[in-house]
C-alpha cells in the first residue's frame, strides 16, 4: 500500500514551490490583473525551462517525459501560487489531447514548439451559455475548413493553436486550428478573473486539422485527465487560501481575543479543512487511476472534480467572510482567489454538470 | 502510487488469510448485519468469547500487542491486514471492541508489569470482557468537570457517585475508570485512573433504552464502592492524561468503523423508486444529491488510504480520525434522511415488509444521532481539529485556574 507520491515526485513539487514562492508572490497574479498584460511571459517562458509544459511530451519531440504524477504535483504548486499563466489549457488540455490523438504529422508539428512554450494551446469547446461539456457543436467542419463561433475560449486572445470540437457529417469530432491563420478572428470578453484571459474566436473557412482518433469515449477521457489535473490545482489554491486566512484570523483581535479563538469562526475552519483534505484525497485516487490507465478514472475523475471545485469555491468564501470588510476589498488579495475558484469551477464545466456525469458513470458501470 | 502489499506483507496477508480459512466461515451475501444495540444474551456472549480464545490460542488475537502477553507483537499495518482479512469471514459479534480497542491500549502505555501482567492476558483471550466508566450525567464534552468522588482509606479507596453510556456494563468482569481525588485543585489535576471490578459491592446497573429502543447503554451507580489501592493506573492525580490515551483509541475505532459503503446504494434505491411514474434516478435534482454524498464517501474512503499508506511506512496516522467520524456521521444521517424521503409518504414507515429497503434507512437514522455524540461530539471534533491540526487557540474557559469545588454547575437538576 502506496497511496501517495514517491520522494523524486515531491522533490520536483518542492523545486515547483521555491520557484514560484521567489518568482510569482501574489504581487505577480495582482499586476496582470490590473496591468494591460494578459499573462506572466516571463514565468511561461521560466516554466518551460524547467519542462513543466512538456511534462508529459516524448522526449522525441521534445518534452521532459515526466508523467502524469509529476505535472499533478506542478499543477498543484501552479494553483497554490496563483501563477497567471495559460497552463491548464495548454497542458492538461491542448497538449494532452495532440499526444492521445494527434498524428505523427501533428505531434511533429505542435509538441516540440508547446513544450518549449513557444506556443501557447487552448481548448474551445463550448459555444453558448448553458453549456459544459463537447457533445454538441453549432461549429461545422467541411472539406478541411472550419465556420463557427466558440467562447469562451481560455486564453483565446493568446493561444496559437486550439483544439476545437466541431460537427462534421453530424458528429462531433476535435479538431486543430492554427490560430494565426486566416478566417480566424478573436474578440477578448473581460473575465471574471482577469488574471486569466479568455475571448471568442470566430472561424470562417479557417484551415483545420481533424483529430482522427478523438471518438466520444476519448474526448471524455481528455476532459477526465484535465479535471484531474486541475482538480490538483484547485487543492493547491485553497490550501493556499485557508494558510492566509488562518494567518488573519490569528492576527486579528476582537473583543479581547483573536477571532480565530471563536467556535463560531474555528468550527466553520475545521470544516474547510475537512472538505480540501476529503477533495485532496480524491484527487490523489484519480491521479492513481491516470497514472495506472485505470477504467476507475472516469468516476474518480468527475468525484475529483466535484469535490475540487467545492472546496476551492467554498474557502474562498469564507475568506472574505473571515476577513471582514478589509477582504472585500481591492487592496487585499482575498479576490484574487475568490475569483481564480469560480474561474476553474466553471472552465471544465461547472460541479453541477459534473454531478450528472457522475450517476450516469456509475450507472453504466452498475450495468456493466 | 499502487495499491500493492509490499512482500512482506504480502507474505503475512497469505498466512492470515490461510489461518482464518481453516477456523472460520466466509461472509456470505446475507450476512450483512445491521446488529446495532442488540442485546448481549449469554449465547452471543459465550460465542464471541469462543472466537476469541480461539484467535488467542493461535496467536491471531491483539497482534499488536507484546508478545510476552500473549499479542503477536505486529505493526500497525499487519493489524489493518488482519482487519481487512477478518472482514471476509462470518464473526461473531464484537463484545470486545471496548476492552481490546480502548482499555488494553491504556494499560499496555500506563499500567505497570504486574497489572498488565495480572490483566493483559485474560482481556486478550476473551476470558474478561471490559467497559469503560468515563462520562457522567453532568460531565460529557467536559469530561474533566466529572464529580464521581474517590476518598482514600487505608489502602482502599472508596467511591461514590454514578457514571452513564457505559456499553455492555452487565457482562463486563472489569471497567475503567475515572474519578475525582482532590476538589481542591484545578479541575484536571484532581483525577485519577482506576480499573474496578464490576462484581464489586455497591455496583448497580441499568439499562438506558435509546431512540431506537436498543439498550446498547447503561447507568452505573457506585455506593461506598471499595478499589484496592494496586488497581490504581498511575500517579494520583494523573488520571487525565491516562484518559486521553483511552480517548484517542476510541475515535480511532469510531473513526475506522464508520459504514459509509452503503450510501453507493443510493443508486440502485432510487433507480426502484418512482416519482411520478419515473425512476427518482432520472430527477436531475436527486442525481445531483445522491453524487454529492457519494463524493463525500469516498473522499473518506481515500483519506483512509492515505491513513494506510502512513502506517504501512511507519509513520502514526494524521488527524483523519476525528475527521472521518465527524464527516462520515452527519454524511449517513443526511443521506438517510434523503433516501426516507426518496420514498414518498411510506418515508416514516418502519415496517420492514413495506418499507423500501427494509427499512435500512429508516434504522440507520434512528442510529445515526447516537453516532454523532459518541467518542466526541462533532462541536468538540471540530475544535480538536482546529487547534490541534490547525493550531488555531482555544476558546476562553471560565473555569480555568479555578480550583474545582468553587466552579459553577449550574442550577441542581
Amino acid at each position: 500500500m502506496n497511496f501517495d507520491f514517491s520522494d523524486e515526485q515531491k522533490l520536483l513539487q518542492q523545486t515547483a514551490r521555491d520557484y514560484l514562492e521567489a518568482n510569482s508572490p501574489l504581487a505577480t497574479c495582482r499586476a496582470i490583473l490590473e496591468g494591460d498584460q494578459s499573462y506572466a511571459a516571463d514565468l511561461w517562458k521560466g516554466a518551460a525551462e524547467m519542462g513543466w509544459q512538456g511534462a508529459v511530451v516524448q522526449e522525441q519531440y521534445g518534452g521532459a517525459e515526466f508523467g502524469h504524477l509529476e505535472l499533478a504535483m506542478i499543477a498543484y504548486e501552479v494553483g497554490r501560487s496563483l501563477v497567471p499563466i495559460p497552463f491548464g489549457p495548454s497542458v492538461y488540455v491542448a497538449t494532452e489531447a495532440i499526444i492521445r490523438f494527434g498524428s505523427d504529422a501533428q505531434k511533429n508539428m505542435w509538441l516540440p514548439k508547446l513544450a518549449e512554450g513557444s506556443a501557447i494551446g487552448t481548448f474551445a469547446f463550448t459555444e453558448k451559455p448553458g453549456q459544459n461539456g463537447p457533445s454538441r457543436a453549432d461549429a461545422t467542419v467541411s472539406g478541411g475548413k472550419i465556420t463557427g463561433t466558440k467562447m469562451p475560449v481560455a486564453d483565446g486572445a493568446d493561444a496559437n493553436v486550439a483544439i476545437v470540437a466541431a460537427s462534421e457529417n453530424g458528429e462531433v469530432g476535435l479538431y486543430v486550428v492554427a490560430l494565426d491563420g486566416e478566417g480566424v478572428s478573436r474578440t477578448a470578453l473581460d473575465s471574471f478573473d482577469m488574471s486569466r484571459g479568455q475571448a471568442k474566436l470566430s472561424f470562417d473557412s479557417a484551415a483545420c486539422e481533424k483529430l482522427d482518433s478523438a471518438d466520444a469515449a476519448g474526448i471524455a477521457k481528455l476532459l477526465d485527465v484535465a479535471a484531474t489535473l486541475q482538480a490538483f490545482e484547485q487543492v493547491g489554491a485553497a490550501e493556499r487560501a485557508l494558510e492566509i486566512t488562518r494567518e488573519f484570523i490569528l492576527g486579528r483581535y476582537a473583543f479581547g481575543k483573536p477571532i480565530g479563538a471563536f467556535q463560531a469562526i474555528k468550527h466553520r475552519m475545521a470544516d474547510l479543512w475537512c472538505k480540501i483534505e476529503i477533495a485532496r484525497s480524491n484527487a490523489y485516487y484519480a491521479a492513481w487511476a491516470l497514472a495506472n490507465d485505470d477504467p476507475e478514472l472516469s468516476t474518480a475523475a468527475a468525484i475529483a472534480r466535484i469535490s475540487a471545485c467545492e472546496a476551492f469555491e467554498d474557502t474562498t468564501v469564507e475568506m472574505i467572510e473571515f476577513h471582514g470588510g478589509v477582504g472585500y476589498t481591492w487592496e487585499y488579495d482575498c479576490h484574487l482567489f475568490y475569483r481564480r475558484a469560480k474561474l476553474l469551477s466553471s472552465s471544465l464545466g461547472t460541479p453541477k454538470y459534473w454531478k450528472n456525469l457522475l450517476i450516469d458513470r456509475l450507472q453504466a458501470q452498475a450495468a456493466a | 502510487m499502487d495499491f500493492n502489499d509490499t512482500p512482506e506483507e504480502a507474505a503475512f496477508r497469505a498466512e492470515a488469510r490461510t489461518w482464518l480459512e481453516a477456523n472460520a466461515q466466509p461472509l456470505g451475501p446475507d450476512d450483512e448485519g445491521r446488529n446495532m444495540g442488540e442485546l448481549l444474551t449469554p449465547e452471543i456472549v459465550s460465542t464471541a468469547q469462543a472466537w476469541q480464545k480461539k484467535k488467542a490460542d493461535a496467536g491471531w488475537a491483539c497482534i499488536t500487542w507484546p508478545k510476552e502477553l500473549g499479542g503477536r507483537s505486529a505493526t500497525p499495518m499487519e493489524n489493518v491486514i488482519w482487519n481487512e482479512e477478518q472482514s471476509n469471514f462470518k464473526l461473531p459479534n464484537d463484545i470486545f471492541s471496548i476492552g481490546i480497542g480502548m482499555c488494553g491500549p491504556t494499560l499496555l502505555t500506563h499500567g505497570t508489569q504486574e497489572q498488565q501482567e495480572r490483566w493483559i492476558p485474560r482481556l486478550l483471550s476473551g476470558e474478561d470482557v471490559w467497559c469503560q466508566l468515563f462520562s457522567e450525567p453532568n460531565a460529557g464534552s467536559d469530561l474533566a468537570g466529572l464529580r464521581m468522588t474517590a476518598v482514600k482509606e487505608g489502602d482502599e479507596w472508596v467511591v461514590n457517585g454514578q457514571k452513564i453510556w457505559t456499553s455492555g456494563a452487565q457482562i463486563c468482569e472489569w471497567g475503567i475508570l475515572v474519578v475525582r481525588t482532590d476538589p481542591t485543585v484545578v479541575k484536571h489535576a484532581g483525577l485519577s485512573y482506576f480499573v474496578v471490578n464490576m462484581k464489586s459491592p455497591g455496583i448497580e446497573i441499568r439499562p438506558i433504552t435509546q431512540i431506537n429502543k436498543a439498550q446498547g447503554f447503561n447507568e452505573v451507580f457506585f455506593s461506598d464502592v471499595r478499589i484496592p489501592d494496586d488497581q490504581r493506573i498511575s500517579e494520583i492525580g494523573n488520571g487525565w492524561s491516562v484518559a486521553l490515551t483511552t480517548l484517542m483509541n476510541e475515535r480511532q475505532s469510531i473513526g475506522s468503523g464508520m459504514g459509509i459503503g452503503a450510501l453507493e446504494d443510493l443508486v440502485q434505491f432510487a433507480s426502484e423508486i418512482e416519482i411520478d411514474g419515473e425512476p427518482a434516478i432520472d430527477d436531475r435534482q436527486v442525481r445531483e444529491q445522491i453524487a454529492d454524498y457519494i463524493v463525500k464517501a469516498r473522499g473518506l474512503k481515500n483519506t483512509s488510504l492515505r491513513t494506510l499508506t502512513a502506517l504501512s511506512k511507519g509513520l502514526p496516522p494524521g488527524p483523519e480520525a476525528s475527521m472521518g467520524k465527524l464527516v462520515g456521521a452527519v454524511l449517513q444521517q443526511e443521506a438517510s434522511s434523503f433516501a426516507m424521503d426518496l420514498a414518498g409518504t411510506s418515508g416514516a414507515l418502519l415496517d420492514e415488509e413495506a418499507t423500501p429497503a427494509s427499512a435500512a434507512w429508516q434504522e440507520r437514522y434512528l442510529a445515526l444521532p447516537g453516532l454523532r455524540i459518541a467518542g466526541g461530539t462533532d462541536e468538540v471534533l471540530r475544535n480538536i481539529i482546529a487547534e490541534r491540526v490547525m493550531g488555531l487557540p482555544s476558546d476562553a474557559r471560565a473555569d480555568k485556574g479555578v480550583a474545582f469545588r468553587d466552579i459553577p454547575s449550574g442550577p441542581p437538576s
